[in-house]
């Protein structure tokens, strides 16, 4: 999951552009299925190395790393390749930072060289679902087993915030390293709540009468990026997961199609969909991109809107400097299983090694560096972003608004937080859930319906 | 000499064919191949699974509705392009009232025919950024903008264009038809141009008006252009893949809302790339190319008449 900053890109010129190149083709679409051919010669497998250099990089093999060039753009990888250097004096690293991953990369695994590093995220990013079942992706245990570099006395798996591991885990084992850590909730400008004298609200109940208020007060309570639909699903799979607790969220995420006939599950859409049915929704927000629906939320046209921690950087620009960008976590419902301060919030952007990476070992260190104090201190100063590092960055860092705001909620929550995986994992299934979301949010699709297309989108798999 | 005459005309046919073999039939031939597998399209890893992503396509609902909604396109899609630019390339070069030269095109030609080729000149993806302003679903967007305006909707339930799903195919038609135009009026201008002027003058002494000269003489004479015109449209709309996954909603490559803008391309393109079912995508692609390569055959014959010589 990559921030959302990549899409203002990707949408308009990237992705279109990439589009016409394949539409000029036009006919011949059928030459677009066409694959080079190519065998892949195995990467060396990691030999057991000492406790510095745990997989047995050699300095003379290079390294070939790919960074998605997106909401937090390239420039934090340079520090984590100057510390990877620094250790292995005389080794030489290329790094490609593109927006383009599949583009770039499907060609490379299909003819068996891939890179030996890749930050897989974004629009254009290979699935990680389709990747491991192709047999592609290294299996990061060794690297969980690995020495800290701080302070080798720890193990990688003991250094990581909760949660981290689980979310790029497929059947038991992980497969990509998610490194930055994201929150997740409906955002809010304090200062025109403070102008109002309106409270944020804690629970589903404060939420609708709040709306009424702020209806009256000509301002629309509620927009969402609609032309994404999974930006609702942050609200709607949030109040569910806070509704039938840790255990729902564990088998949603298992496809269990009994999940969904777990009350909490109609409980939390039922809810939602009285925004529509009390008619909250910022008129057309159903169909603008994200730009769009967050822009008009910057100008004051909606009062709340949900998304993730990257928001705030994403639009840094078009706020208002006096904005005062607040965080609140998804309101709660009477019987929550939750308490109401839980928090969705977890690791995203994913990085994985591929299998066949010529040098797999410098690919694994490459993500041992990364998870340095030093590495991540350096993220969060270019990406302006934490990572999944357990106290990763120094708190004299001065943060943004939004970002102390989320930051605050997430300690609040201490052990309440929740995340789904699915997004990451289940490529179809997240389809179909979006697509369902669609059809609610217009009103073409009732509460029970939507809980049966849920049911029905557990025998999508990839 | 004709023994030297084959070498020659070889030696300039090798390099043409060579490239023609190798970067669009072997593909081709190569995706027959990989259609009859389970590649994931990220891997060499495959096995031979016969005709099952066939049989499997056959039952498949989206690929059902994607395929109806080209058949949509293929027939109206022609037609509007044809039509309307037959009648301004008509208006522009023969259509204007008799000054003393007879035979003119309407006040300003030269003017319009500038306009209305802009569209050609723009790319697929300025069209689809362009488009996305004008369908914009509040009132920040053109059409909406406008129509809330001048009190025809109301601001609080705007129209919602690429999000409505009986609206969106025909909002992505509209900007094809529109980008079409420009390029299909200069096509046929150029052919109207080389009707001699005096099978116009001799209909006009005879008094004919201007429908009776386009039906009776441009028409007849362009046939040819407009089947070429009709065959492009044709394939065009077979394709419709870099507007339909710009400008619609639903993740990778549009196609919604739930599937009701969705065409054979952006979906063989989900396959192909989101859901690693590259053999999947492959079996489409060569239905795809046989329905192409039929229509197109299909519409030369039908619409084969004698040709006129002048």
């Amino acid at each position: 999951m990559g921030s959302a900053t990549e899409y203002n890109r990707r949408d308009i010129f990237k992705r279109a552009a990439a589009l016409t190149v394949m539409a000029a083709a036009g006919g011949p679409l059928v030459a677009a299925c066409a694959a080079s051919g190519g065998s892949g010669s195995g990467g060396s497998a990691p030999t057991t190395g000492s406790a510095d250099n745990p997989f047995g990089v050699k300095s003379s093999d290079p390294l070939d790393v790919v960074i998605f060039d997106g909401g937090y753009g390239a420039d934090y990888a340079k520090p984590i390749e100057d510390i990877y250097k620094r250790s292995y004096a005389g080794s030489t690293i290329s790094q490609l930072a593109t927006q383009d991953i599949s583009g770039k990369l499907q060609p490379r695994f299909n003819a068996g060289n891939p890179p030996d590093v890749i930050d897989d995220s974004g629009a254009q990013q290979m699935k990680i679902d389709v990747l491991q079942k192709a047999g592609q992706l290294t299996d990061l245990t060794v690297l969980l087993d690995a020495p800290y570099r701080d302070d080798p006395s720890k193990k990688i798996r003991d250094v990581l915030l909760p949660g981290t591991i689980d979310q790029g885990t497929i059947a038991g084992k992980m497969y990509s390293l998610n490194y930055v850590y994201t929150v997740y909730g409906l955002w809010y400008s304090n200062k025109l709540f403070t102008e109002k004298g309106w409270t944020p609200p804690k629970t589903w109940d404060d939420f609708v009468s709040l709306s009424a208020t702020i209806k009256q007060a000509g301002i629309a309570p509620f927009c969402h990026q609609g032309k994404y639909p999974y930006y609702a699903n942050f609200m709607i799979m949030g109040m569910i997961a806070k509704q039938g607790g840790p255990d729902l969220v564990a088998r949603i995420d298992a496809l269990d199609p009994a999940a969904w006939d777990d009350p909490a599950v109609l409980a939390g859409i039922s809810a939602f969909y009285e925004i529509m049915q009390k008619d909250y929704l910022l008129p057309g927000t159903n169909g603008m991109t994200h730009t769009e629906s967050q822009t008009a939320w910057c100008q004051g046209k909606a009062a709340f809107i949900p998304c993730g921690s990257w928001l705030e950087n994403e639009m840094i620009k078009i706020t208002p400097a006096d904005f005062d960008m607040a965080f609140l976590p998804f309101p709660v419902l009477a019987g929550a299983k939750m308490p109401q301060n839980a928090v969705q919030a977890g690791a995203g952007e994913p990085f994985v090694v591929p299998t066949k990476a010529r040098n797999q070992a410098g690919g694994l260190e490459f993500l041992r560096v990364m998870l340095t104090k030093e590495a991540s201190g350096k993220f969060a100063s270019t990406a302006n972003s934490l990572t999944v590092l357990k106290d990763g960055v120094d708190p004299s860092v001065p943060l943004k608004p939004g970002t102390k705001s989320s930051a605050a909620a997430v300690t609040a929550a201490g052990a309440a937080t929740f995340n789904y995986t699915y997004r990451d994992l289940q490529t179809a299934y997240d389809l179909a859930l979006q697509n369902a979301t669609n059809e609610l949010v217009n009103s073409r699709m009732t509460p029970q319906q939507w809980v049966a297309a849920g049911k029905a989108a557990t025998s999508s798999k990839v | 000499m004709r023994h030297r005459k084959y070498p020659f005309i070889v030696g300039f046919l090798i390099i043409p064919i060579v490239l023609y073999l190798v970067l669009v039939i072997w593909p081709y031939l190569q995706t027959f191949g990989y259609s009859l597998t389970d590649w994931s399209g990220a891997s060499q890893t495959m096995h031979f699974v016969g005709l099952r992503n066939y049989t499997q396509l056959f039952g498949d609902s989206v690929f059902r509705t994607a395929l109806l909604h080209n058949l949509l396109l293929l027939v109206l899609l022609p037609i509007a392009t044809i039509l309307l630019s037959l009648f301004f390339a008509f208006m522009l070069n023969v259509g204007g009232r008799g000054g003393t030269g007879g035979v003119q095109g309407v006040r300003g030609a030269g003017f319009y025919k500038v306009i209305f080729f802009f569209p050609q000149v723009l790319s697929v993806a300025i069209l689809s950024v362009l488009f996305q302003a004008v369908y914009r679903t509040d009132q920040g967007g053109l059409l909406n903008g406008v129509l809330v305006k001048l009190g025809l909707e109301n601001a609080n339930h705007p129209w919602q264009w690429l999000a409505d799903p009986n609206l969106a195919l025909w909002c992505v038609m509209g900007v094809l038809v529109w980008s079409g135009v420009g390029f299909y009026l200069v096509l046929f201008s150029a052919a109207m141009q080389s009707i001699p002027k005096d099978i116009y003058e001799a209909a006009l002494l005879d008094g004919a008006k201007r429908t009776q000269t386009f039906f009776t003489i441009t028409l007849p004479l362009l046939w040819e252009t407009v089947q070429t015109a009709w065959v492009y449209l044709a394939i065009a709309a077979m394709d419709a893949f870099a507007l339909v996954s710009t400008m619609t909603q639903g993740a990778y490559y549009g196609g919604g809302p739930n599937y009701h803008s969705e065409v054979m391309s952006t979906y063989l393109m989900r396959n192909f790339i989101t859901f690693g079912k590259a053999g999947y995508a492959c079996a489409m692609g060569v239905v795809i190319f046989f329905i192409t390569l039929i229509l197109s055959v299909v519409s030369l014959r039908v619409t084969r008449r004698e040709r006129i010589e002048y």
